[in-house]
């Protein structure tokens, strides 16, 4: 059907309770952004306390250890499964940007499933292998 | 008097200067550039901390001690400090463009940002190359055992 001047037709499309498929909502493009923002903000602030816990190590040795030390209990070592999920989804998913920018976009939807594909075999060769160092100490 | 109307329909243009430095364009590349490095860097981090020997449960002083008196090590860390807050940094910027709604908040934010990220590149960067693995009257048992053997 040809577009007549004065119709709103694709804008209601797109607001209807099912949105015709575009490049981003609800779609993988969408939620590779949302998770790359997400996991982006929680590595930063990680980053800035992991620069000033390792920083005591100019303190003192006990001080940098009783720290340390806070990072090998149970519950944060639960922390860091989440932490290294999410720094090796901001990886693979960057590295996906990359290729859209400068290889090709059409593979977008196909590569998200990549990225996903090695975040599990990347975390199913880290989260055993750490949990049993956490628990087993 | 006579005043010029600009042409209806006619394209939004950002600004009208067309010299100097773009510099949102470089922010781009470095987010890509600093990205596959940075990659590499925190990976290999991550395995030699968290995967190698008992991982996590292994790390105390004198493991940091055997890393930042190698050169190989120090080299790296610094490399890595600087990419990931700069790369960090720049990420939350473009987090703050796009969800601080008044320019006010934006510029304070951004202020933020830019003092957390100077003064922890300092920071960091003077641990790493003002490091004493062996400091003293620190306790035998803490420190590296190569602190003992001089």
């Amino acid at each position: 059907m040809p577009q007549t001047a004065g119709t709103l037709d694709s804008q209601q499309k797109t607001t209807s309770r099912r949105p015709a498929g575009t490049l981003y909502r609800g779609n993988t493009g969408m939620w590779s952004w949302v998770l790359h923002r997400i996991t982006g903000v929680a590595i930063f602030f990680f980053l800035l306390v992991h620069i000033l816990d390792t920083a005591l190590v100019r303190v003192s040795p006990e001080a940098y250890n009783a720290v340390i030390a806070q990072y090998q209990t149970p519950i944060m070592g639960l922390g860091e499964v989440a932490l290294v999920g999410a720094i090796v989804f901001h990886a693979f998913n960057g590295l996906r940007i990359i290729l859209i920018d400068f290889w090709n976009a059409k593979y977008q939807r196909v590569l998200f499933y990549v990225v996903i594909g090695l975040w599990v075999v990347t975390m199913l060769g880290f989260v055993p292998r750490h949990l049993i160092n956490v628990f087993s100490h | 008097m006579t005043t010029t109307i600009e042409a209806p329909r006619s394209p939004y243009s950002r600004s009208t200067k067309k010299s100097g430095v773009n510099w949102e364009k470089w922010g781009w590349i470095y987010m890509r550039v600093s990205g596959v490095v940075l990659v590499v860097l925190i990976f290999g981090h991550l395995f030699v901390n968290l995967m190698i020997g008992e991982g996590v449960s292994a790390l105390n002083f004198a493991f940091v001690a055997g890393k930042l008196t190698n050169p190989f090590w120090m080299v790296w860390d610094v490399i890595m400090l600087w990419l990931a807050l700069i790369h960090g940094g720049n990420g939350m910027r473009t987090l703050v463009n796009d969800y601080a709604t008044t320019r006010t908040s934006r510029g304070i934010l951004k202020v933020a940002i830019l003092v957390s990220v100077v003064s922890l590149i300092v920071l960091g960067t003077l641990v790493v190359f003002t490091f004493d693995p062996c400091p003293a009257g620190a306790p035998a048992d803490l420190v590296a055992s190569f602190c003992t053997s001089l």
